[in-house]
C-alpha cells in the first residue's frame, strides 16, 4: 500500500517534469540551426559530466560534497522508486532490502540537503541568487527527510500508522513536485537543461573527450550562401534571442545562478556596469515571449536597477530599454574568467561576441573610439591610422632582418601594434637583443605585417579581421620559417587558433616559452640573478585561452627571482581590463580595472609585478603610484642575461 | 528641410592612400541623415574606379546612392547640376572640400551658381528656424569662424551649404547595410576638366612650424608663442640633403638655447 502510493506520487511528479521541460524546450529550440552530433554527444554526456563539470565544481569542495550527495541520493532514490513502480507487482517490491537501501541513499540526501542548508542560510555567499532558489533547502530537506522516516520503517517491517506514512509520502510528494516546478523556472532546470547543454554543446572540443581546450572564435560566414542565389543576405550577429543558435540558448537555460563567474569577472569587481550572471539570466528571459528582468534576485548591473529591462524572444536583445544596456555588452573584456569558472559550461564570450557583432555589423553602433580605431583600421591595416613603415621605428638602428615573399628564415618575429608604442618598443627591444645574444636565426616581416584583427574581431567586426586574416595568412604562407615568436598573446592566440580556419597553420610561440627553452639549452646564461620578490600577472590569452601559465613561471624561476603567487593567478588569473578593446570602449565605473588588479599584486608584497603581454604592462603601468614596479618578462631576462664586458 | 541632396566624393586616408568615405562628405551625409528630410538624394560623380569606397555611404543608413558614371579626368560640375536640376533639392549639403580629385573648394560654389542658389560654407548645424516670425521653410544655421568662433544665420531659399570638420562627427559605416544599399550607375557626359589635368600632383604635407621659445610674459603670451605658428622668418629648405636638414635643425636647436 505504500509502497504503490510512494511510487504514483513520484511517477505522476516526473511525468510532469518531464512534460514541463518539453514544454520548456520550444522556447530554446527556437534558436538557429547548429550542426550538432547527436549520439556522440549523448555518448559522451556521462564521461563530460564525471570529468568536467566536476573538475570546475571540484575547485569548491565544501559545494562539490553537497552536490554528490543530493544530486546522486536524489537521483538513485527516484530510480528505486521507479524500480520499485516496474517491479510493483512482483513480490520483492515491498522487500526490506529495497526499503533499507532507499533509506541509505536517502541518507546521504538528507546530509547533502543539510549542507545545502547550510550554505544557503548560515554562509549565505554575496553571489548566490535568492527568490525561487531561497525554498530549495526545505524542499531538499522535506522529500528526504519524510521518505527516509518512511523507508526506514518499511525496513523495519512498518510499525507506523498508515496514514501517518501517507501523509509523510504526501508531504515528500509535495517537496518533490516544488523540486520538479524547478524544472520549469527554479534550481533543477539546470539538471534537465545541464545534461543536454552538456551533450550537445557548441564547443565539444573544449571537453576532455576532445582538445580539451577551444577558444578561438569560429568565423561568421560572411558572403552570401550559394544556393541563396538572388535573396538578400541575411543579418549578421545576433539582434534577437532567436538569433543564437539553439544549443547557445539551451547553454543559458542550464545556467544555475551560482554566481561563480560574477565573483570572477574583473568587470563587475571593478563596478562596470556588467554582471555576467545576470548577463545569462537577461538571455534566459528573454527568450519568453512577454520578458521583464522583475523576478530576478541576484546581484543586478552595478550602477543599474533591476526590473526595468523588457524585451522578447523576437525583440532586439541591446538597447538602452531592452533587456541588456548597450554598457553592459561593452564592458566585456572577453577575459573569459567566466567561462572558466562555469559549472555549466556556459561561453559567455561567444555570446558576447556575438551581440556585438550584430552592433558593429548591421547598427555601426560601437562606442566611441572603438568606431573611430576600427576605421584607421580599415583605411591602414594598423589601429593607430599610422604608415606600416613606422612600426620598425623603434628598430631603427638595430637593422632587422627582412624575410621577403619567397625567403626563409628559423624563427619569426611578429612585434604586433604594441610596436607602435612607446613603452612597448622598451620590451621589444629587450626581446631583439636577448634573440641575438643567443644566436637565433631570426628576421622580421617588415612592411608587410599587418595588424592581426584580434581587437577588430572582440569588437564584432568581424569583416575587418576577416580581411586582415586572409591578407596574413597569405602573407605568412608566402614565407618558409619554422615558428613564429611574439611578445603579444593576443597575436599568439589569434595566429594560433583562429587563423587555422583561414588556412594558415604554423608553430605559434610566445617569447616566453622561447626564452626558458633559451636558457635551458644554454644559449643564453643567467649572471646576474634578479633577487627579488616579484609576482606574475598571467595573461588572459596565455593563460586562459591557451594553457600556458608553467613557462613564465619557470623562466621566472630561472632568472632567480623571489617568486610570490597572487590569490587569482594561473588560469583563474584576473585581467588587467585590456582585453576585448575594452580600454577603447572605455565604459565607466565605480574603478578602473586594472586599479583592482594592482589591488592583487599589491596584497603579495611583491616589489615587481612581471606582465607578458604589451596590453598588460600599459594598463598596468597606468595605475597611478605609489605602486609596485611593472617589467616587462623579456626586460628582466635582459638585465639577468647581462654578459661583463 | 523636405528635399535634401548630399554630394559625396571618394577620399584618400592621407597615410595609406586607399579609397575611403572623404571625412567631411561624411559629416554632410550624417548631417542630412539627422535632418530626418522627407526625401534624400545621395549623388556621387567620377569615373567608376574605386567605386566600391562609396559603400562606405551605404552602411551609414543610405539604401540607395546615385552614381554619375564619368569618365577618367571629366568635370563633375556640368553633369552634378544638370542632376540636381532634375530633383530641385532645396537643400544641398557636401563636405568643404573633396580630399582628392576633381571635388576642390570651388565646386560647391560652381554647383550653387548653376542652380542659382547661395552658398553658406563652413556649417556645422542646420535646423529648421524656431523663431516665431520666421519665413517658412526658412532654416537656422551655425556657421564656423577662424579661432572657434561661431556666427548664427538664417536662410531663405534654396541653398547649398558646406560642411566644417567641426561639425557633428560622422556615424561609423556598418558593414551589413554597406553591402546591401543599391548604387544606381547613370551614364553621364561630361567634358574634360583641362586645368585639373594640367595641375601637378603631390601629396599634402602641413605647413611647417617654427617653434620659438620665449621665456616670461603672461601666460597667454608663452601659449601664444609656443602654439602661434610664424611664417616669413626661418629657413625654407626644398629637398635638403639628409646632412643639410640635420645641420638646419641642430643649428635652431642650439639657437633656440636646447642644446648647448
Ligand atoms: S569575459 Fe571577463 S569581463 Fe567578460 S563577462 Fe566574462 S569575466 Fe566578465
Ligand atoms: S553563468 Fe555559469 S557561473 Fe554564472 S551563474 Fe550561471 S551557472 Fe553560475
Amino acid at each position: 500500500m505504500i509502497a504503490t502510493a510512494l511510487t504514483t506520487v513520484v511517477l505522476a511528479v516526473l511525468a510532469i517534469g518531464a512534460a514541463l521541460a518539453a514544454w520548456q524546450s520550444r522556447r530554446w529550440l527556437a534558436g538557429r540551426p547548429a550542426a550538432v552530433g547527436v549520439v556522440a554527444g549523448l555518448r559522451a554526456l556521462p564521461g563530460r559530466y564525471l570529468v568536467d563539470v566536476h573538475h570546475v565544481v571540484g575547485r569548491t569542495p565544501f559545494n562539490a560534497r553537497f552536490h554528490a550527495l543530493v544530486a546522486g541520493g536524489f537521483l538513485a532514490a527516484v530510480v528505486l522508486l521507479v524500480a520499485m513502480g516496474v517491479a510493483i507487482a512482483g513480490s520483492w517490491a515491498g522487500s526490506r532490502i529495497v526499503w533499507l537501501l532507499l533509506a541509505v541513499v536517502l541518507a546521504a540526501m538528507l546530509a547533502g540537503a543539510l549542507m545545502v542548508r547550510h550554505r544557503r542560510r548560515v554562509l549565505r555567499p554575496r553571489e548566490l541568487s535568492q527568490g525561487r532558489f531561497a525554498r530549495l533547502p526545505l524542499s531538499l530537506l522535506g522529500f528526504s527527510g519524510c521518505l527516509l522516516v518512511v523507508a526506514l520503517d518499511q525496513s523495519l517491517g512498518g510499525v507506523m500508522p498508515e496514514a501517518l506514512a501517507l501523509i509523510l509520502v504526501a508531504i515528500a510528494g509535495l517537496a518533490m513536485a516544488d523540486l520538479v516546478w524547478g524544472v520549469w523556472k527554479g534550481p533543477l532546470k539546470h539538471a534537465v537543461h545541464g545534461a543536454l547543454h552538456l551533450a550537445f554543446h557548441p564547443r565539444p572540443a573544449r571537453f576532455h573527450d576532445g582538445r580539451g581546450r577551444d577558444t578561438g572564435l569560429k568565423p561568421l560566414p560572411l558572403a552570401p550562401s550559394e544556393d541563396a542565389g538572388t535573396v538578400e543576405p541575411g543579418t549578421l550577429g545576433v539582434e534577437r534571442p532567436v538569433d543564437f543558435a539553439w544549443n547557445r540558448l539551451l547553454g543559458f537555460d542550464a545556467c544555475v545562478q551560482c554566481g561563480r563567474c560574477e565573483t570572477a569577472c574583473p568587470a563587475y569587481a571593478a563596478g562596470l556596469p556588467l554582471n555576467p550572471k545576470k548577463l545569462v539570466q537577461d538571455l534566459v528571459v528573454a527568450m519568453d515571449a512577454e520578458a521583464s528582468d522583475a523576478a530576478y534576485a541576484g546581484n543586478p548591473h552595478p550602477g543599474r536597477s533591476v526590473g526595468k529591462a523588457h524585451g522578447g524572444a523576437a525583440l532586439p536583445l541591446i538597447g538602452p530599454d531592452a533587456m541588456i544596456h548597450p554598457d553592459t555588452l561593452w564592458s566585456c573584456t572577453t577575459c573569459r574568467a567566466c567561462v572558466q569558472e562555469c559549472p555549466m559550461m556556459i561561453e559567455h564570450v561567444d555570446a558576447v561576441v556575438d551581440l556585438r557583432r550584430f552592433q558593429t555589423l548591421e547598427l555601426g553602433a560601437t562606442p566611441g573610439k572603438a568606431a573611430v580605431m576600427l576605421e584607421e583600421l580599415r583605411a591602414t591595416d594598423n589601429p593607430g591610422g599610422r604608415a606600416l613603415s613606422r612600426r620598425w621605428d623603434w628598430a631603427a638602428d638595430l637593422s632587422l632582418p627582412r624575410l621577403p615573399a619567397g625567403g626563409s628564415c628559423d624563427t619569426l618575429l611578429w612585434v604586433g601594434d604594441g610596436a607602435f608604442d612607446l613603452r612597448v618598443q622598451r620590451s621589444l627591444r629587450a626581446l631583439v637583443v636577448l634573440l641575438r645574444r643567443a644566436g637565433v636565426d631570426f628576421a622580421v616581416l617588415g612592411d608587410d605585417e599587418l595588424d592581426c584583427g584580434d581587437v577588430a574581431r572582440r569588437l564584432g567586426d568581424e569583416a575587418t579581421f576577416q580581411s586582415l586574416a586572409t591578407r596574413n595568412v597569405a602573407t605568412l604562407n608566402a614565407r618558409r620559417f619554422t615558428r613564429i615568436v611574439t611578445a603579444d598573446p593576443h597575436v599568439l592566440h589569434t595566429l594560433r587558433n583562429e587563423y587555422p580556419a583561414f588556412g594558415g597553420s604554423w608553430t605559434v610561440v610566445h617569447h616566453t616559452a622561447l626564452l626558458l627553452e633559451l636558457i635551458t639549452t644554454g644559449a643564453l646564461t643567467v649572471t646576474k640573478p634578479v633577487g627579488r620578490s616579484v609576482t606574475f600577472h598571467d595573461p588572459c590569452y596565455l593563460g586562459r585561452y591557451n594553457g600556458e601559465i608553467e613557462a613564465p613561471r619557470a623562466l621566472l624561476d630561472a632568472i632567480g627571482v623571489e617568486r610570490r603567487e597572487m590569490l587569482r593567478s594561473g588560469l583563474r588569473s584576473s585581467c588587467c581590463g585590456g582585453g576585448g578593446g575594452a580600454p577603447l570602449t572605455d565604459v565607466s565605473g565605480e574603478r578602473r580595472i586594472p586599479d583592482v588588479r594592482m589591488e592583487h599584486v599589491r596584497e603579495t608584497g611583491a616589489s615587481l609585478v612581471a606582465v607578458a603581454c604589451p596590453n598588460c604592462a600599459l594598463m598596468l603601468e597606468g595605475v597611478v603610484g605609489p605602486r609596485p614596479e611593472v617589467a616587462e618578462i623579456a626586460e628582466l631576462v635582459l638585465a639577468a642575461t647581462e654578459t661583463a664586458r | 528641410m523636405l528635399d535634401v541632396a548630399v554630394l559625396l566624393s571618394i577620399g584618400r586616408h592621407p597615410v595609406s592612400g586607399r579609397a575611403r568615405r572623404a571625412a567631411t562628405d561624411a559629416q554632410a551625409l550624417e548631417m542630412a541623415l539627422a535632418l530626418r528630410p522627407r526625401r534624400l538624394t545621395a549623388i556621387h560623380a567620377g569615373p567608376p574606379t574605386d567605386g566600391e569606397a562609396l559603400r562606405a555611404y551605404l552602411g551609414m543608413g543610405l539604401e540607395r546612392l546615385t552614381h554619375l558614371v564619368l569618365s577618367e579626368g571629366a568635370d563633375p560640375v556640368e553633369p552634378l547640376i544638370a542632376h540636381l536640376r532634375q530633383f530641385d533639392p532645396s537643400l544641398v549639403l557636401t563636405g568643404r572640400q573633396a580630399e582628392d580629385g576633381e571635388g576642390s573648394g570651388m565646386l560647391p560654389y560652381l554647383i550653387a551658381r548653376g542652380l542659382d542658389a547661395a552658398v553658406v560654407p563652413d556649417v556645422v548645424r542646420i535646423g529648421p528656424a524656431d523663431a516665431p516670425n520666421s519665413i517658412p521653410g526658412a532654416a537656422d544655421l551655425v556657421q564656423a569662424l577662424p579661432r572657434g568662433q561661431r556666427r548664427a544665420l538664417t536662410a531663405t531659399g534654396r541653398f547649398v551649404a558646406t560642411i566644417h570638420p567641426s561639425a557633428p562627427p560622422a556615424r561609423a559605416s556598418a558593414y551589413g547595410p554597406a553591402r546591401r544599399g543599391v548604387i544606381e550607375p547613370v551614364a553621364a557626359q561630361a567634358t574634360a576638366d583641362l586645368f585639373l589635368s594640367d595641375c601637378e600632383h603631390r601629396p599634402w604635407r602641413p605647413k611647417p612650424k617654427l617653434m620659438r621659445v620665449k621665456r616670461g610674459g603672461s601666460a597667454l603670451d608663452r601659449l601664444k608663442a609656443a602654439t602661434e605658428s610664424k611664417s616669413g622668418k626661418g629657413q625654407l629648405l626644398v629637398n635638403p640633403t639628409a646632412e643639410a636638414g640635420a645641420l638646419a635643425i641642430y643649428d635652431s636647436l642650439v639657437e633656440q638655447g636646447m642644446l648647448p
